[in-house]
């Protein structure tokens, strides 16, 4: 019954990174996307390539939280894996995916 | 049980109004997430890994038919059709919106609960013997006790801003499945020398990064002085209690800093003070008050043997397994108090879908007197079921996947949500508890080993109460490895110990087999089938099972 439990990918490749929060009103997690929203699926967020990028999609998810979209903004590191994007923290691809003990509750995380 | 007075009804409506209120400001940016915070974990709420939490606090584990049911209401329209018991005998629903929530709060309100004090450096919700009430080893029910502290320290001025959380929990029995010496006070009930009830009283035990087990500052101390006590213990922590490291702030590390001796010397000091005043002496019309609440229920009376159940234990041997391991002796004769796993082999500890809770609201109303009970193991207990119904019971609970017969054996796993919910996670722990499962699930293998009490956390904060575990497992994050350290011998019972960390850690695919060479170790040196594993461990100490799992260095 159990998902098969597997190794972070920490520190396997080199890092780009993205932005993720908590949406205010339910709490689920999204992402910055290109445009300037926030997206719940993971492949569809914006990739900071490079530190001035990374800057500015800080600063757009700060400004979403005083803006009240969402809560607790931050970067995480990601590495692109074939066609998607996996977070190199277990944590944040548990984030992106859901409980590794309820496949019924997996979300979609393509385009 | 208690029921809600005009006062309660009105204090528990106004909070949630007020909540209502606080939400709305918060979703129009009236109110800044660090504004609203504090104001959310009063009300339970968390923000974990994928959404908001909601923990419902069930006052000392007791909960009725209609309560249960609602819990089922809650799941299936606000939630995702399940919730999680916790080892605080909470409940814990794990994806609520926030714009729902005092929608929830209102249904809530409409069987007398909330989610007041489940959160926040106060005094969280008083827990209690899951079989209280029905244990045949019972002095005396602990759960008016609980109810008094309960009503006492509901938003206590003095007592709503401590230097952190604090928990209390009270047994009636001298047999401890409270797990009382690990609490920030345990209240043990106890005869005195002139027959009357009391407590004796024990301060500062706790798990966390700092487990210890409490001291007994109080013998024995009248019933008529629990409030007084415990408020002197209160102000005591309250003022000298530390508030510049949270990771020292809990009264364990106070009374560790202080000495037991001494602190005993100011509580007692303390107790004089408040006690001058008479103002928190208990009277005895308002024990009785709060204990009519708590009456016994009106059985029928039974023959002490059941020919149903006797033939149905012959004809079954999964029924004799279950009447083995889930049905405990009632203080009646002719009845049994069930606990109702929620570890089914291979599943995930705790967890109850909306179908499951108003299944079991159902089967509490037919078959015991419409109570149901929350454990700190994460199982559910029906506390008043005749011996005659337990063949009908057992097969309506199998229907709903509810009849595995594990209650305290090696697959009766307590978990903690670990790292596919917690944001304080450092590693999961339920599918840990799920490969464990289906590894000694076999019910051969289980009743060959006997007790076994496996206890996972998902980080140092211990709510899988690891510390206490016969085996305690610890997730840790060792460079974005998930690693789990194994604990030896600990025990949250009468003979409380904090479990002793018995080597390195082991990695994700290696730690199922590294219990199975703990337990083979077990199997092969104990003196024989009666002696069970924390015996065998406390008397044999760790060598051998270093030895088993390293190798000799």
């Amino acid at each position: 019954m159990s998902a098969p439990i597997q190794k972070s990918a920490a520190k396997t490749k080199a890092a780009t990174q993205i932005v993720t929060a908590n949406r205010l009103s339910d709490g689920v997690v999204v992402y910055l996307a290109p445009d300037g929203g926030w997206i719940d699926r993971i492949d569809s967020a914006l990739v900071a390539e490079g530190a001035d990028a990374l800057a500015e999609a800080v600063a757009a998810g700060k400004a979403a939280e005083a803006a009240q979209e969402v809560v607790e903004s931050y970067p995480i590191d990601v590495t692109r894996d074939g066609g998607r994007l996996k977070p190199l923290r277990l944590r944040e691809e548990i984030r992106a995916v859901g409980p590794t003990v309820r496949p019924d509750l997996l979300r979609p995380t393509g385009v | 049980m208690y029921r809600y007075d005009e006062f309660d009804h009105g204090f528990v409506a106004a909070r949630v109004d007020q909540f209502r209120d606080q939400v709305a400001r918060r979703l129009t940016g009236e109110l800044t997430e660090d504004q609203f915070k504090p104001l959310r974990l009063m009300n339970g709420v968390y923000l974990q890994l994928h959404a908001y939490m909601l923990r419902i606090a069930i006052p000392y584990g007791t909960l009725s038919s209609k309560q249960l049911r609602m819990l089922g209401h809650i799941a299936r329209t606000y939630d995702r059709g399940y919730g999680h018991f916790t080892t605080r005998q909470n409940l814990q629903f794990n994806w609520p919106a926030l714009k729902d929530i005092p929608a929830v709060l209102d249904d809530l309100a409409k069987v007398e609960m909330h989610a007041l004090q489940t959160s926040g450096n106060c005094i969280r919700n008083v827990t209690t013997d899951h079989f209280a009430g029905a244990a045949a080893d019972e002095i005396t029910d602990p759960r008016p006790y609980a109810e008094i502290l309960r009503q006492w320290s509901s938003i206590h001025p003095e007592f709503s801003f401590l230097p952190r959380k604090f928990k209390i929990a009270v047994t009636g029995a001298p047999k401890d499945r409270a797990a009382i010496q690990v609490h920030d006070i345990g209240l043990e009930l106890k005869r005195g020398p002139d027959g009357g009830i009391g407590f004796a009283v024990y301060v500062g035990g706790g798990q966390g990064r700092t487990p210890m087990i409490a001291h007994k500052v109080r013998d024995y101390l009248a019933e008529e002085d629990l409030l007084a006590y415990v408020e002197a213990i209160m102000r005591v922590y309250n003022l000298h209690g530390r508030r510049d490291n949270k990771y020292k702030a809990r009264i364990k590390i106070l009374v560790h800093e202080t000495g037991a001796e001494e602190i005993t010397r100011q509580i007692e000091a303390e107790f004089v003070e408040v006690r001058k005043t008479e103002l928190l002496r208990l009277p005895d019309s308002e024990i009785e008050r709060i204990t009519a609440y708590f009456a016994p229920p009106v059985l029928a009376e039974k023959p002490a043997r059941s020919s149903a159940f006797e033939a149905a234990k012959a004809d079954s041997a999964a029924f004799a397994d279950f009447a083995t391991y889930n049905v405990t002796p009632h203080k009646a004769a002719g009845y049994g108090v069930v606990t109702i796993s929620l570890k089914p082999i291979g599943g995930i500890p705790g967890d109850a879908t909306d179908v499951q809770m108003e299944a079991i609201a159902d089967l509490a109303d037919a078959y015991s007197q419409g109570e149901i009970r929350v454990s700190h193991e994460q199982n559910l207990v029906l506390p008043h079921v005749a011996l005659d119904d337990m063949p009908a019971l057992y097969a309506k609970l199998a229907e709903h996947g509810l009849a595995t017969g594990n209650a305290g054996l090696v697959t009766d796993i307590i978990a903690c949500p670990g790292l596919d919910y917690c944001a304080l996670a450092n590693a999961r722990s339920i599918p840990l508890a799920q490969d464990l499962s289906n590894r000694f699930g076999s019910p051969e293998r289980q009743k060959e080993i006997g007790e076994l009490k496996i206890k996972i956390s998902g980080c140092i904060n211990a709510c899988g109460h690891h510390h206490v575990g016969h085996i305690g497992l610890l997730g840790v994050d060792r460079r974005g490895e998930e690693v789990y350290q194994i604990t030896l011998g600990g025990s949250g019972d009468e003979t409380a110990s904090v479990g002793t960390l018995v080597g390195p850690g082991f990695k994700t695919e290696e730690v199922v087999d590294a219990v199975e060479t703990v337990v083979d170790t077990y199997l092969k040196l104990r003196e024989g089938p009666d002696e069970p594993f924390l015996a065998a461990v406390r008397r044999l100490g760790q060598q051998p099972f270093k030895e088993a799992l390293y190798g000799t260095a």
